[in-house]
């Protein structure tokens, strides 16, 4: 069979993801932020909000507006992109934004909005995953309540292959399917779904499924680098309280000897 | 917004230690925050940097396009400057075309590179009056700690130093190929001062610029010729100040050339 011979370009396993790595918190500006490296996708993610809603007409009296805006770098392709946000780049917001939406508690911060801007420098297929998957990260990273993050993840097929996280490559061949997906991973709902190919009833199944648990190698990743946040902050403090109790013990000591002094000359 | 009275309040100190020569980070006047350098941080662009000047993150990227020469100099290529306060990089820039600040940051940076002549426009010409090279180059701030003039100018530096031209058949770019690099004479740079009260000093916080009175970013070369100069805000600079700022400018260029060639350095 034709299956066992395909060979990945970059020599992956069919259901293998590229190498990510996401760090929260890299901005000092934005209320959370994330940044994500996903093969040679690059991207930086920020959030800010639950703030006023402008202009006042905008604002949604029962729930928080989700604004999300996905854009690449001019020089973040092969061939220069314009400056100017193009049609691509705006489908890719708005679903984006509904996938999000989904996920947070809207309903709790009614006439507000909650904006997040995701800034691609450097891609390789698969951009809008990455931005998607860092975008849920950052939400985390500002506070805001969610129900569950939001792993994103593309499957296609590649010389009749069905493969997790297609590259470039695989994204050029002459059968390719590109389905990028974004799923709730408690209870396994699907909030981002496109597709563009043709696939069987039966591939698709098959292709879901692969999509399904790329997503769950990605929600560990995102959960993972979360704790480590939140681990690092602790063993901060934990130094900083310690300075601290060393510079009390000091203090004391020197505060005996001083308070002898005092009571000599009183 | 929020964060804006904090740092205008921020601002009110700041004014107030800088009356007695001193910074509320603690620095001296002329001293820069801690600079991290990443060149060729984007593998698609054909030269890119990443820098970050303390809290202030700006990467520029560079793109090589095929283009026509000015039927004013049908033997020279040129550069395009272009600069996005992305809305992630402060809560009061928004989404939507440059701005007034983005493109005074976009026109000083690119003044600073032409009027070096650090690149040699004819050395960008393809083919008399039909072909030649157009370097764009984009800064994109990610992040305003303030100063975004020289560290953008840094970035843009830094960029064009690892820049590669592609390699050309015909009419086309051939993907991932390159035919050299780009050939630099010297290494430009911007460094802005800030004025406050009788007051001045360099690589301001977002507080400090919030309370200035004055600005002025001056271009320099590594031989000591200035190349640019832009001076901003309502407040105003005497004659003697502005040369005492060309000292200075000298001085913190070649401190920041230094930083960049280690970085570079540090990456092959």
């Amino acid at each position: 069979m034709e299956k066992s011979v395909y060979e990945r370009p970059d020599g992956r396993k069919i259901d293998e993801l590229r190498k990510i790595k996401i760090v929260p918190s890299v901005l000092t500006r934005a209320d959370g932020s994330a940044y994500i490296e996903w093969g040679q996708n690059k991207a930086i993610v920020g959030v800010f909000g639950p703030r006023e809603a402008l202009p006042q007409h905008i604002q949604n009296p029962t729930k928080a507006l989700v604004n999300y805006v996905y854009r690449m770098a001019t020089f973040s392709v092969p061939e220069r992109k314009s400056a100017k946000p193009g049609r691509r780049e705006i489908e890719i917001s708005k679903v984006s934004g509904e996938a999000l939406e989904s996920a947070i508690f809207v309903e709790r911060f009614a006439n507000a909005t909650i904006d997040i801007y995701a800034y691609l420098f450097d891609s390789n297929a698969g951009t809008r995953c990455a931005a998607l998957t860092a975008a849920s990260v950052a939400l985390a990273d500002a506070g805001i309540p969610m129900r569950d993050l939001v792993p994103a993840c593309a499957v296609g097929r590649a010389n009749g292959q069905l493969i997790v996280d297609p590259c470039k490559e695989e994204e050029d061949a002459e059968d390719a399917v590109d389905m990028p997906m974004a799923i709730l991973p408690r209870n396994k709902e699907v909030v981002l779904l496109q597709m563009d190919g043709l696939l069987s009833l039966e591939e698709w199944k098959k292709a879901f499924h692969l999509g399904l648990n790329g997503c769950m190698q990605v929600y560990e990743i995102q959960k993972k680098a979360i704790k480590e946040k939140y681990e690092s902050i602790e063993k901060e403090d934990k130094k900083a309280i310690e300075a601290l109790n060393e510079e009390m013990e000091c203090l004391e000591s020197e505060g005996q000897n001083s308070a002898e002094g005092d009571y000599v000359e009183g | 917004m929020r964060d804006d009275i904090l740092f205008e309040l921020q601002g009110e100190k700041a004014k107030a230690y800088l009356a007695k020569g001193k910074r509320i980070d603690g620095r001296s006047l002329m001293e820069y925050r801690p600079i991290s350098i990443i060149p060729n941080f984007s593998k698609n662009a054909d030269g890119s940097c990443r820098v970050k000047v303390g809290e202030t993150d700006v990467i520029a990227g560079i793109k090589m396009e095929i283009g026509a020469p000015y039927p004013d100099s049908p033997n020279e290529g040129s550069i395009s400057v272009g600069a996005e306060f992305t809305p992630m990089a402060s809560p009061i820039f928004e989404t939507g075309p440059p701005d007034e600040y983005s493109i005074e940051l976009a026109r000083v940076v690119d003044r600073c590179i032409r009027e070096s002549k650090t690149l040699d426009f004819k050395q960008l010409l393809i083919e008399e009056a039909t072909k030649a090279w157009i370097v764009n180059i984009d800064v994109y701030v990610v992040n305003d700690g303030g100063n975004l003039f020289d560290a953008s100018s840094l970035a843009a530096l830094g960029a064009l130093i690892v820049a590669k031209i592609p390699k050309i058949e015909g009419d086309k770019i051939v993907k991932n190929e390159y035919s050299g690099k780009l050939e630099l004479s010297c290494m430009p740079l911007l460094t802005t001062f800030f004025k406050i009260g009788n007051t001045i000093f360099a690589d301001a916080t977002i507080s400090e610029e919030k309370a200035a009175d004055a600005r002025i970013s001056v271009g320099s070369t590594e031989n000591r010729q200035i190349c640019a100069m832009q001076k901003g805000l309502a407040g105003k600079f005497t004659q003697q100040e502005i040369e005492r700022c060309f000292e200075m400018t000298f001085e913190k260029a070649d401190e920041l050339r230094s930083t960049l060639k280690d970085a570079l350095a540090a990456e092959s």
